[in-house]
């Protein structure tokens, strides 16, 4: 059976599933539980400085999107860092790790962006004998508005500068979580990099107002009438999420810089995907506040599963499998022709992809007599439109046009040889052939 | 209590008061809105979906579908209803397994449909208890219709003239108005007063005045009619019903299914209406099957339902039959009765086994006897008191595809006329259309 434990930059775990700092993370008697389940580690709820702590609303935090059955698909929250005292924070901290020392326990930070307040918190964690830090650079709202989280997230150099305090503070692993609001996630990972962090983290919540009441005319979630833009997570924000790891990860620069996965991780196969894009562990938020710790018993067991069908024996076997296989735009293969095909013996006859291709794309379906649908060749661009749209898993396939054999469409033979943009004749900056 | 099933003779309150209101409510309850988005959700929004064609008045269903799906079951409503104005009754009525479920993708897939039928009772039936009436009348035509026949066909055609801004006088030779909603339908599939409840939402349009108690053949004649208005519809339906012709007929115990329901449709209090020990209904329709069910839901200890011919003959659906089945109904083909017998009341039906023979349906020569209290004869029911004049084609008033007759001013559409099955939503179908060639007519746009 495949080996689940996993080393985080140096930080041991029973498994790659950590719970990120977030309300399942805030006190003992959650991370107990958690533990108790199974859960490989845990991003403690964000610590902010000594002293009085924030205080959250007292009207509703949360906004969410729904599939017809309730399935919650999106979440958004106005919450802040933790509003209990650090002193109580860290009191719990410490015993939870003395009671679970295979455990991995990580401290989630935020404190103002000048280097006394660093330095002043960092001694208070390491007493608790937690395995390291990870610096909330991405909290979009409430914090941000007094220049940490997002704010601190969005400014490279000082990404640099607060992780470079900590190195230089803590014996502790760094790990720098990252906010995707903004425009090209490489520059703050590489921050963090040139300031000495031990990996990035990734996502955290998107700027979002899920939806707007129409009878009050406030966004939701609506306090007294009023609205705040909130941070978004779960399952709609795994595509985002998963690019954003393999941005870094493909990126020369900070290409050995380990990544902990975060956004959307709901089943086993998300989890999967974070690692073979680059992840080292997962982290795991909103899947567990919707269904509860139980679900470690779904992930442990289905990534240990498909690990053993496909040989992988270790975690570390499936990090940044998919990697080399992320490329730009410009080197995908333009000899790589397709055409969709229908499978009339499992095609129901809805037309949906007659519609769609109708419509919205390039008229290359025929509508036949008895609602029996039919790809045209000279008109199918391949665009993967219909196999999007049709509700019959596995009826429309895109197949490979054989070398040698001509596109209808184009009327050109199709060529073995793999030929890109960089050599396109329509490419005014096409490298001469050699 | 004070009779069981096994109580013989015909008597009422086999079962308590508590046990038939049960028994009669309505068979498939009303989703609730998070049912309805569930059962919206399953709809994949089809490209010229089979399910329209396959509807008699061509509602717009994804479109309805897909209104629900966003939250707006009023505006589902108004698509449902600008097509089918009885779209309440017909959710409720209408054999959707060989209509539009029947042509559902998800059906022909999975042998399960999306829920049309449900789903459209759950958009129509906001409206419908509100009370809320979402259509106006155009600016007055001047012109006045009679419409003879107060059920679907006529309520239908009645309502589009109406929108339309011509005046309609609408008769109906019962006291009530709805036709076959009110006296016809299983009493289940429109319970709590619906059939009534609509017939009032439909006709606050305005422009209508109902005449009850006003027959065609009686008080009225079509000549007084023709004189008094532009047009005349008529939407008569079929009130007579066709004879056994086999001894023992007139026994007393033996009687027309379509009168003991409609019997049954206007009692307030189902414990007091009698029905025998041992029940046999003789028809293989429709209005066999809802005379067997609704005898076996008021404590008929033993019902048969027997039909002349093989199942696959029969015009009731695999899904009625089968509703039959499960509500403990015998269904017995391939047997023909052949003689009605007992001393002063009915005792028994004495029947023959048939067989498709060369020349047709056959005896085998075998026969059986069936214990019987009470014999429902729904062998079908034929065209009555048609105007002289009319062209009559296989039983029906002959018509052309608007609904035209053989007599210039006169329409005729649902049961009584040619064309399309005998179902509440084809007589809807003709009723509107007609109206629409009507309106045509007298303002000069048609042909
Ligand atoms: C027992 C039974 C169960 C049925 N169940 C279903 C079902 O589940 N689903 C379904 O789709 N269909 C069902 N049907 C068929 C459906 O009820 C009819 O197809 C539909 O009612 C036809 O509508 P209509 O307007 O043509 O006629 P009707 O509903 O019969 O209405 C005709 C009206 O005309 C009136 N009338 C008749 N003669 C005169 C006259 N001379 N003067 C004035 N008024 C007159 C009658 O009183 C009646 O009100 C059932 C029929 C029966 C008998
Ligand atoms: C209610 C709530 C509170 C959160 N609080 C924090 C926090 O204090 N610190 C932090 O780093 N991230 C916080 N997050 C972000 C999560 O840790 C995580 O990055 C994000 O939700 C994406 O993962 P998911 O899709 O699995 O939920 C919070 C998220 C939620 C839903
Ligand atoms: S792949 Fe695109 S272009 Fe080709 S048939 Fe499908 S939708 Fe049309």
């Amino acid at each position: 059976m495949a080996n689940l434990t996993s080393t985080f930059v140096g930080i041991k775990s029973p498994n790659p599933f950590w719970l990120a700092s977030a309300p399942p993370t805030d006190k003992e008697i959650n991370v107990r539980r958690a533990f108790q389940a199974g859960w490989g580690g845990v991003v403690w709820k964000t610590l902010g400085e000594a002293g009085p702590p924030v205080v959250n609303v007292n009207g509703p935090r949360y906004g969410a999107i729904w599939g017809a059955d309730r399935r919650l698909l999106g979440l958004n929250n106005i919450e802040l860092i933790t509003d209990r005292p650090l002193e109580v924070n860290l009191r719990e901290m410490k015993v939870v790790k003395r009671d679970y020392p295979d455990r991995a326990l990580i401290a989630s930070l935020m404190v103002p962006c000048v280097e006394e307040a660093w330095k002043a918190i960092l001694p208070l964690v390491e007493e608790t004998g937690a395995d390291g830090i990870e610096l909330n650079c991405g909290c979009p709202h409430g914090m941000s508005e007094r220049g940490m989280g997002a704010a601190v997230g969005q400014n490279p150099d000082l990404i640099e500068r607060i992780t470079r305090w900590c190195k230089q503070t803590t014996r502790m692993p760094v790990i720098v979580k990252l906010t995707p609001n903004i425009t090209d996630v490489r520059l703050p990972a590489l921050a963090a990099k040139r300031g000495g962090a031990d990996a990035v983290s990734l996502i955290n919540t998107i700027n979002s107002i899920t939806s707007v009441d129409l009878d009050d005319f406030a966004p939701e979630p609506t306090i007294d009438g009023k609205g705040t833009h909130g941070g978004y997570c779960g399952p709609a924000v795994k595509p985002i999420a998963l690019n954003m790891v393999a941005e870094i990860a493909r990126n020369p620069e900070t290409a050995d810089l380990p990544i902990s996965g975060i956004g959307g991780v709901t089943t086993w196969r998300d989890a999967a995907e974070f690692l073979t894009l680059g992840a080292g562990n997962v982290q795991v938020c909103t899947a567990a506040m919707t269904y509860g710790f139980g679900i470690i018993k779904e992930l442990t067991a289905g990534l240990s599963l498909w690990m053993d069908r496909k040989g992988l024996t270790s975690v570390e076997q499936v990090t940044g499998r998919a990697v080399p296989n992320v490329t730009d735009w410009q080197y995908l293969n333009l000899n790589y022709v397709t055409k969709a095909r229908i499978d009339p013996d499992a095609c129901i006859g809805c037309g949906r992809c007659f519609a769609a291709c109708e419509d919205t794309s390039h008229q290359a379906i025929w509508q036949k007599p008895d609602r029996v649908f039919e790809v045209n060749d000279a008109e199918c661009v391949a665009c993967n439109l219909c196999v999007n749209v049709c509700p019959v898993e596995g009826c429309i396939t895109m197949e490979r046009l054989a070398p040698g054999t001509q596109d209808a469409r184009t009327g050109k033979t199709v060529e073995a040889a793999p030929a890109d943009w960089t050599t396109h004749p329509n490419n005014p900056m096409a490298r001469a052939a050699e | 209590m004070s009779h069981s099933p096994q109580t013989g003779g015909i008597v009422a309150a086999r079962l308590d008061s508590a046990e038939l209101a049960a028994h009669f409510d309505d068979l498939y309850p009303a989703f609730d809105d998070h049912e309805a988005r569930v059962a919206a959700d399953r709809c994949y929004f089809c490209h010229d979906a089979p399910c329209v064609t396959a509807c008699p008045t061509a509602i717009d269903i994804p479109l309805f579908i897909r209104q629900i799906q966003a939250g707006l079951p009023e505006a589902a409503a108004r698509t449902i209803l600008a097509q089918n104005i009885l779209g309440g009754m017909c959710a409720r009525v209408c054999p959707t397994e060989t209509l539009c479920e029947g042509a559902c993708v998800r059906e022909v897939a999975e042998g399960a449909p999306v829920e049309i039928g449900r789903l459209q009772r759950h958009a129509t039936d906001g409206l419908l208890l509100a009370n809320e009436h979402p259509f106006e009348r155009a600016p007055a035509t001047g012109k006045r219709i009679a419409v003879v026949g107060a059920g679907p066909a006529g309520l239908a055609c009645a309502h589009r003239l109406a929108m339309l801004g011509h005046t309609v006088v609408l008769h109906d030779a019962r006291p009530k108005a709805g036709g076959l909603n009110e006296y016809g339908i299983a009493a289940y599939k429109a319970a709590n007063g619906i059939a009534q409840a609509e017939v009032d939402w439909l006709l606050r349009i305005g422009g209508i005045t109902v005449q009850t108690g006003s027959a065609l053949g009686g008080a009225i004649t079509l000549d007084a009619l023709k004189a008094d208005h532009d047009a005349v519809f008529l939407g008569i339906g079929l009130a007579g019903v066709n004879a056994l012709r086999i001894p023992g007929e007139d026994l007393p115990g033996v009687r027309d299914a379509v009168d003991f329901i409609a019997e049954l449709r206007q009692t307030a209090d189902l414990s007091t209406l009698p029905i025998g020990r041992h029940v046999v209904v003789i028809g293989g329709g429709m209005t066999a099957v809802d005379a067997a069910v609704q005898s076996r839901l008021l404590g008929a200890e033993r019902v048969s339902l027997v039909y002349r011919r093989d199942r696959g003959a029969m015009a009731a659906s695999d899904y009625e039959i089968s509703h039959a089945a499960t509500e403990g109904v015998t269904v017995l083909t391939n047997a023909m009765p052949v003689a009605i017998t007992g001393t002063g009341t009915v005792e028994a039906v004495e029947f023959a086994y048939t067989r498709e023979g060369a020349t047709g349906l056959e005896r085998t020569g075998e026969t059986f006897i069936l214990p019987a209290d009470q014999v429902f004869k729904a062998i079908g029911q034929t065209l009555a008191g048609a105007p002289e004049g009319l062209t009559i084609d296989g039983g029906k008033i002959a018509v052309d595809a608007a609904g035209r007759t053989s007599l210039a001013g006169v329409w005729a559409g649902g049961d009584c006329a040619t064309g399309g099955e005998d179902l509440t939503v084809t007589a809807v179908a003709q009723g509107r259309d007609a109206a629409e060639d009507i309106h045509a007519h007298l303002t000069g746009a048609a042909g």
